[in-house]
């Protein structure tokens, strides 16, 4: 007897894995067809060029307060905790400058503010998408015989992904401003310290190889929220799901592309 | 003209559309009627391409849809117009912009001409010109309506699908909406498709339809026939209304 309950409750898993990973590889072929109806000419250059500059805005520009609070903070916070945690009469003065510096260029100002971002801009897309998708305006769009995907996805990712290298310099240039504040509003380190490790063994490399990043995960974000969006069936539940899992699959996305990016970038 | 030949369509064991067959024409408001969840809407999205038939043929003046490639089917949808059951007008653009939209995207006019094209498909559906510039949003139903069909025709389609036009117009907007949709079908020449379940409707433009019941094609006709059929699923959805009982027994 409790053979029997046992198999038929790891049938079950086994059955719901089964369609998970299923369900993983049809979404992969999904999305793969999805991009390639995205990445074409499009119907009418005009009209790509005519979205684009206001994806530009409601994609980059918009994103620049939220970027600019959250890596002044970040700068000022991380500074303070270097120099709180590495008080070592060992360690040499410009060490909280230098590991400030390095990790805003590093992981910060590229993985953490794109994770930040793919909860604003990720979600901004799948809603306006799904929202479409469900008030039958992706059907309109079809019926007139245009690429829906294209018209509406293309535009987004170009912009976001030409957008985001300024957003990391952004958000880097304020990130090392903030840490500057640390010297200025508390006696814990001078600003001449800080500012001898920012400028200690810089490595230029760091830029690039986090501007390269953050590009890629410019286009995981903005891609797999469209698709998400895109997919969207039902009502305004249903798209509200569609934006959460946009935002989480994304996230993850860029935890996994990090790893791999970073190990063929700085190995 | 639209030919439907022995249609079949399934999702996954659920077989919605069984062995449809049915002529469309041209210059005439074709009605498909039927109760909810009898299959009118898949065959109407069956028709237009957007649900791929699992067998049957599906012929524009002979070009047989299932048979199209993507590019072709693009094409054909160029000849297209759709007025959409909750209007589908894109929020982010305003009235005029809307309809101006289809002819940005196909047609090699200038500026100046789709302008003067768009006034003219939302002067024809009788909207005020203070209106063009507001969004869609900013106007009523009935109105979003009258810009969905002044957007369908701007195009000069060949074929225009009209899903459920009235839902959720008052009785007097519905009737203009109908009233519309068959002047521009004559004055046109348009192949118009009509999915409904408005007997008010099908008695006041219905000049060829189709009742669908599980699926199936039960009845084809006119409106004059429609009250006089020997067919008990039809008379059960015609004279479910207590207004057309009584017509029937005045006829009587």
């Amino acid at each position: 007897m409790f053979c029997i309950s046992f198999r038929r409750h790891f049938s079950k898993i086994a059955n719901k894995n089964k369609k998970t990973d299923m369900g993983l590889l049809a979404d992969t072929g999904k999305y793969i067809l999805l991009m390639k109806r995205v990445f074409v000419a499009p119907d009418r250059g005009r009209m790509f060029f005519r979205q684009f500059p206001k994806e530009l805005e409601k994609l980059g520009l918009q994103s620049l307060p939220i970027v600019a609070i959250i890596s002044v903070f970040i700068g000022f916070i991380m500074t303070m905790q270097t120099k709180l945690n590495t008080s070592n009469p060992l360690l040499p003065v410009y060490t909280t400058g230098l590991v400030t510096r390095d990790t805003l260029l590093l992981e910060f100002s590229s993985t953490i503010l794109c994770l930040i971002l793919a909860g604003k801009v990720g979600s901004n897309i799948a809603s306006e998408i799904g929202t479409m998708r469900i008030t039958e305006q992706i059907d309109a769009l079809e019926i007139m015989g245009v690429n829906s995907a294209n018209y509406l996805i293309l535009p987004k990712i170009v912009a976001f992904v030409v957008m985001m290298p300024f957003l990391v310099i952004f958000s880097m240039a304020l990130g090392i401003f903030g840490g500057y504040f640390v010297g200025v509003l508390t006696t814990i380190m001078t600003t001449g310290d800080y500012l001898v490790g920012i400028k200690f063994a810089f490595v230029p490399y760091y830029v690039f190889y986090s501007l390269i990043k953050s590009m890629i995960f410019a286009f995981l974000i903005s891609s797999v929220a469209a698709f998400y969006g895109y997919y969207s069936y039902g009502g305004a539940l249903d798209v509200g799901k569609s934006s959460t899992n946009a935002v989480v699959n994304g996230s993850i996305l860029i935890l996994f592309f990090n790893i791999l990016i970073t190990k063929i970038m700085l190995n | 003209m639209i030919e439907v030949k022995n249609i079949e369509k399934s999702f996954e064991s659920n077989h919605v559309l069984k062995n449809v067959s049915a002529v469309f024409e041209t210059g005439k408001t074709n009605m498909i009627i039927g109760g909810s969840g009898s299959g009118k809407t898949v065959l109407m999205k069956s028709i237009i391409g957007l649900h791929r038939i699992d067998g049957g043929r599906i012929e524009y003046d002979g070009r047989n849809l299932p048979d199209m490639k993507m590019s072709e089917i693009r094409l054909l949808r160029r000849e297209v117009g759709m007025l959409f059951q909750g209007s589908a007008l894109f929020d982010s653009l305003t009235v005029l912009e809307n309809v101006i939209y289809p002819l940005e995207m196909f047609s090699p006019s200038t500026k100046e001409e789709m302008q003067e094209r768009a006034r003219f498909c939302l002067k024809h559906v009788n909207l005020e010109e203070k209106a063009f510039g507001l969004a869609p949003s900013e106007i009523s139903g009935g109105m979003q309506k009258r810009v969905a069909i002044a957007r369908a025709i701007a195009l000069q389609p060949k074929y225009l699908f009209c899903d459920e036009p009235n839902s959720g117009l008052d009785p007097r907007t519905s009737l203009v909406i109908d009233q519309l949709i068959h002047e521009v079908t004559h004055e046109f020449e348009i192949t118009t498709i009509i999915n409904s379940h408005d007997m008010n409707s099908v008695m006041e433009i219905g000049e060829n339809i189709i009742f669908i019941e599980k699926g199936e094609k039960a009845w084809q006709g006119n409106k004059d026939d429609i009250f006089h059929v020997d067919n008990e699923a039809l008379n059960n959805f015609v004279f479910a209304s207590e207004l057309f009982k009584k017509v029937k027994r005045t006829n009587q």
